[in-house]
C-alpha cells in the first residue's frame, strides 16, 4: 500500500507537537523548560499555517504567517531569557511556582 | 412764599426750655454735687423766662397787624413727604396759641421760681428741673405746632413728663403707681386722637359721601391745621361707618380730651397725680397740661361746630364732671385733693364753654382758671411745706401734713399765704369783680342762652350752677379749715411753723394779684366794656361762626342771673363760714352721723375707683390670665406637642438613617469586601494555575460544542 501524505497526518503530528508542548508548560517549574514548552507549541501551530497553506489555500500568506511565527518565537525567546536571568539574578531559583511575588 | 408774617425766632420758644432740660438732664448731677443748686435753678428759670420774653415779643408785634393779618408762620422744613401729602415741621403763632403760649411761659417761669423754695433740699433737685423744663418742652410744642403731627408729639410728651413728674418720689409705691396710673388712663385717651387723627385724614383725603359714593381727593390730605380749616366743609356731607363725618371725627378727638383733661369717664387719674410734688400739680394737672384738651377743641372749632351732637356731647360731659367732681370736693380733708377735684370741675366748665361754641369763652377760663388755681395749688404747697416742716422738727412722723383736719389757725402763722390763698379762693367761687367771676359767668350765661345743643341750654346753666354753689362751699371750706380757727396739732409743732421762703411768697404774690385783676382780659358786653380776648381770638374762631347760633333774650334777664351767679357765690361762702369758721359747729360731723352711707359714698369717690377696679382692670387682668393661660397650656402644648413630635420623628429617622442607609452603605462595602476576599485566593500568581484554569476552559468550550451543536 502506498502511503499518501494528506492534511490529517500534518494535523496530528501538530496536534501531538501542542500537547506535548503544554504537558511541558503544565508540569514543569522550571522558567526554562516552561520557554521550551512554549517553542513547542508555537511550532505545532507553525506546521498547521504550513500545512494548511499547502492543501487548502494555494497563496502564500500561510508562509509568511509561518516566518513570521519564527521571529516572533526568537524575539520572545530573547526576552524570556533576559527576564529569567534577571529573576534568576535577584531571587536565586527560576522556580516559577515560587516567584509569586507581585500578588501581595 | 406764603403771605404770612415770618417768626424767624418761633422755634427758640419750645427749643430753649428743651435746651435746658438737657443741660440739666445730663449734667445736672455734676453740677449739683460741684457748685450746689444755684447755677441749676439759674439755667432751669432762665429758659422759660427767655420763652415768655420771645412769646411777648411776637405777641407785641401781632397786636400791631390787622385782626385778619394776625399769624406768624415759622416753618423749619418738610418733615414728611409722601405723595401729595406734605408735613412741614413748622410753628404757627396765632391770637388763640399765642395767647396760651403767654400764660403757659408765664405761669411756668413763676412755678420754676417757686420751686426753688420748694424743692430746696431735695436729693434729686437737678433731674427736677430737668423734667420741668423737658415739661414746658413738650407744651410749647402742643401749643405751637401747626399740625396735628406736631401736636400729638406735644400731647404725649406733656403725658411722659407728667408720669416723669408724678411718680418723681418713686421710692414710695403709691407715687410710682400713681404715675402709672396717669400715664396708662391718657394712654387710652391718646388711642383716640390718633384714630381721630387718622380718620381726619382719610376723610379729607377720600371717604364716602352720604349715598355711599367713594370720593377721591388726594391733593386734600393735609394736617396741618389752617389748610383743614379751608377745607373743613367738605367733611359736611361725608360719612364715615354710617356716621356724620364730623361728628365721628370730633367724638374721637373729644376722647382723647377727656383723659388729657380728666373729663369723665377718664379723669380717675388727676386726683390720684397729686402724688407729686405741688409745684407739678400746679403747673401740669392745673394751669397747663390738663387744658391742653380745651385747647384742643378750641383750636379745632371749625371741626366741632359741624356737628350738635358732639357739641351736645362735649358740653354735656364737661357740665356733668363739673357737677360730679365738685361733690365729690365737699367731703376730701386732703387739701391737694379738694384742689385736684376742684380741677376737674373746672376743666369740665371749660369744655361747657367751648362744647356749646364759645370757645373764647372756654380759653377765657382757661387763663383766668391757671391763674387762680395755680395761685391755690402753690398756696396749698406753701402749707404743706410748713407743715412738713414743723412736724419734721416736732419729731412728729405719723400725721399727714397734707390732712386739713391736722390744720386750722394757720393765717396767723403765714400771712400771705393765707391772703393769696383767700383771693384765689374768692376769684374760683366767682365773687364779683373777681376774675373767675367774669369767665364763669359768660360760660354759664352763654350755655343759657346757646342755640346749638341738643339738649336745651337751661340745663347746662341749671347744673353748672348747682356745681358753682358747691365749688363757692368746698373751696372757702378748705380755707377756712386751713386758715382760720385754732392750730389742731400740738403747741410744739406750732411753734416751728412759719411763713415760706420769698421764693414762694413772691410768687403767690404775683398769681393773687392776677386771680384777682385777671378778669379784666374779658369784661362782659353787658356793662358796655371793651372785651378784649373775644375781639383778639375772634380771627381764630370766625370759621364757625356760621354753624353757630344763639338765642337772643333780654339784658334783664342776664343781668338777673349775673345777680343769681353772685347769690350763689356768696350762699356757698356763708354756708362754709357757718360750718367751718371756727371748727366749732356741730353740723358737720351731725350730718355725717345722720347720713353715714351718703358721706361714705361721697367720700370714696362714689366708688367709682372701686367700680373701674372691679369690671376694667379686673376684667383686664382676667383676660391677661386667660391669655397667660392659653398660652401657657394651649399654645406652649402646641408648641411642646409640635417639639415632642419632631423629636420622635428625628429618633426615627436618625435610627433609620443609622440602620437602614448607612447598613446598605456599609453592607455593600462589606460585600464588596468579602467577594474581594474570596475572589483573590483565585489569583494565586501561579502562571500555571491559569493555565489549568485555561485549559479547562477550553475543554469546557469543546465539550459545549459537542453537545448543543452535534
Amino acid at each position: 500500500m502506498t502511503l499518501t501524505l494528506g492534511l490529517p497526518h500534518f494535523l496530528v503530528v501538530a496536534a501531538l507537537l501542542f500537547s506535548l508542548g503544554l504537558v511541558c508548560i503544565l508540569s514543569r517549574r522550571n522558567a526554562i523548560g516552561l520557554l521550551l514548552g512554549i517553542e513547542l507549541m508555537l511550532n505545532a501551530a507553525n506546521i498547521n499555517l504550513i500545512a494548511f497553506a499547502r492543501f487548502v489555500e494555494s497563496d502564500l500568506s500561510g508562509h509568511v504567517f509561518a516566518l513570521f511565527v519564527m521571529v516572533l518565537a526568537a524575539a520572545e525567546a530573547a526576552i524570556a531569557m533576559a527576564i529569567v536571568l534577571a529573576i534568576f539574578r535577584s531571587m536565586k531559583h527560576i522556580d516559577v511556582n515560587l516567584t509569586v511575588n507581585l500578588k501581595e | 412764599m406764603e403771605p404770612f408774617a415770618q417768626a424767624h425766632l418761633l422755634w427758640l420758644i419750645p427749643v430753649l426750655p428743651l435746651l435746658g432740660a438737657f443741660i440739666n438732664g445730663a449734667f445736672g448731677l455734676k453740677i449739683h454735687r460741684r457748685y450746689g443748686e444755684k447755677p441749676i435753678h439759674v439755667v432751669a428759670i432762665l429758659m422759660p423766662a427767655l420763652s415768655f420774653v420771645i412769646a411777648a415779643y411776637y405777641f407785641l408785634q401781632m397786636t400791631a397787624l390787622a385782626p385778619e393779618q394776625r399769624q406768624m408762620l415759622n416753618h423749619l422744613y418738610d418733615w414728611i413727604r409722601i405723595g401729595d401729602f406734605n408735613l412741614p415741621l413748622a410753628f404757627w403763632f396765632d391770637p388763640l396759641s399765642g395767647a396760651m403760649t403767654l400764660m403757659i411761659t408765664f405761669v411756668g417761669t413763676l412755678i420754676h421760681i417757686y420751686s426753688v423754695g420748694y424743692m430746696h433740699k431735695d436729693d434729686s433737685y437737678w433731674r427736677f428741673f430737668a423734667y420741668m423744663n423737658l415739661f414746658m418742652f413738650s407744651m410749647l410744642t402742643l401749643i405751637l405746632g401747626d399740625n396735628f403731627v406736631l401736636m400729638f408729639v406735644g400731647w404725649e410728651g406733656v403725658g411722659l413728663c407728667s408720669y416723669l413728674l408724678i411718680s418723681f418720689w418713686y421710692r414710695d409705691l403709691k407715687n410710682a403707681g400713681a404715675g402709672m396710673k396717669a400715664f396708662i388712663t391718657n394712654r387710652v385717651g391718646d388711642f383716640g386722637f390718633i384714630i381721630g387723627m387718622f380718620a381726619l385724614l382719610w376723610a379729607l383725603g377720600g371717604g364716602w359721601n352720604a349715598s355711599g359714593y367713594a370720593l377721591q381727593r388726594p391733593e386734600n390730605l393735609t394736617l396741618v391745621f389752617r389748610e383743614i380749616k379751608l377745607i373743613a366743609p367738605l367733611l359736611l356731607n361725608e360719612q364715615i361707618f354710617g356716621i356724620a363725618a364730623p361728628t365721628f371725627i370730633c367724638l374721637l378727638f373729644f376722647w382723647g380730651a377727656t383723659a388729657k383733661s380728666a373729663q369723665i369717664p377718664l379723669y380717675v387719674w388727676l386726683p390720684d397725680a397729686m402724688a407729686g410734688p405741688t409745684p407739678v400739680s400746679a403747673l401740669i394737672h392745673a394751669a397747663t397740661m390738663v387744658t391742653a384738651g380745651v385747647y384742643m377743641v378750641a383750636r379745632l372749632n371749625f371741626l366741632f361746630a359741624m356737628s350738635p351732637v358732639v357739641m351736645t356731647v362735649v358740653a354735656g360731659v364737661g357740665a356733668l364732671t363739673a357737677l360730679f367732681a365738685a361733690t365729690i370736693g365737699l367731703f376730701q380733708t386732703d387739701i391737694k385733693k379738694v384742689l385736684a377735684y376742684s380741677t376737674v370741675s373746672q376743666l369740665g366748665y371749660m369744655f361747657m364753654g367751648v362744647g356749646i361754641g364759645a370757645y373764647w369763652v372756654g380759653i377765657f377760663h382757661l387763663l383766668t382758671h391757671a391763674f387762680f388755681k395755680a395761685c391755690l395749688f402753690l398756696g396749698s404747697g406753701s402749707v404743706i411745706h410748713a407743715m412738713h416742716h414743723a412736724y419734721h422738727k416736732s419729731n412728729n412722723h405719723h400725721d399727714d401734713p397734707q390732712d386739713m383736719r391736722n390744720m386750722g389757725g394757720l393765717g396767723q402763722y403765714m400771712p400771705t399765704t393765707k391772703w393769696t390763698y383767700l383771693a384765689a379762693c374768692f376769684a374760683i367761687a366767682g365773687f364779683p369783680f373777681m376774675s373767675g367771676f367774669f369767665s364763669k359767668d359768660e360760660i354759664l350765661w352763654l350755655n343759657f342762652a346757646n342755640a346749638n345743643t341738643l339738649i336745651p341750654g337751661q340745663v347746662f346753666w341749671a347744673i353748672g350752677a348747682g356745681a358753682a354753689l358747691l365749688t363757692a362751699f368746698y373751696m372757702f371750706r378748705s380755707y377756712f379749715m386751713t386758715f382760720t380757727g385754732k392750730f389742731r396739732g400740738s403747741a410744739d409743732t406750732a411753734h416751728h411753723l412759719h411763713e415760706s421762703p420769698k421764693s414762694i411768697t413772691s410768687v403767690l404774690k404775683t398769681l393773687g394779684v392776677l386771680s384777682i385783676i385777671g378778669g379784666v382780659i374779658g369784661l362782659p358786653k353787658l356793662w358796655h366794656l371793651p372785651n378784649f380776648l373775644e375781639h383778639w381770638l375772634e380771627p381764630v374762631f370766625e370759621t364757625a361762626q356760621p354753624y353757630l347760633h344763639w338765642h337772643h333774650y333780654s339784658h334783664g334777664l342776664e343781668w338777673g342771673l349775673m345777680a343769681l351767679s353772685v347769690v350763689i357765690a356768696f350762699t356757698g361762702f356763708a354756708i362754709a363760714y357757718t360750718l367751718y369758721k371756727d371748727a366749732r359747729s356741730k353740723v358737720p360731723a351731725q350730718f355725717i352721723q345722720k347720713y353715714p352711707a351718703l358721706h361714705r359714698v361721697v367720700y370714696n369717690k362714689y366708688y367709682v375707683d372701686e367700680f373701674y377696679q372691679a369690671t376694667f382692670i379686673r376684667g383686664t387682668m382676667i383676660f391677661s390670665n386667660l391669655c397667660d393661660w392659653f398660652d401657657r397650656t394651649v399654645v406652649d402644648g402646641l408648641v411642646n406637642l409640635s417639639a415632642f413630635v419632631t423629636h420622635q420623628f428625628s429618633k426615627l429617622n436618625g435610627w433609620h438613617d443609622n440602620k437602614v442607609i448607612d447598613g446598605a452603605v456599609n453592607g455593600l462595602a462589606s460585600l464588596t469586601g468579602y467577594c474581594g476576599q474570596a475572589l483573590r485566593k483565585v489569583q494565586t500568581g501561579r502562571i500555571q494555575t491559569y493555565l489549568y484554569v485555561l485549559l479547562g476552559g477550553g475543554l469546557v468550550l469543546i465539550l459545549i460544542r459537542f453537545v448543543i451543536f452535534s
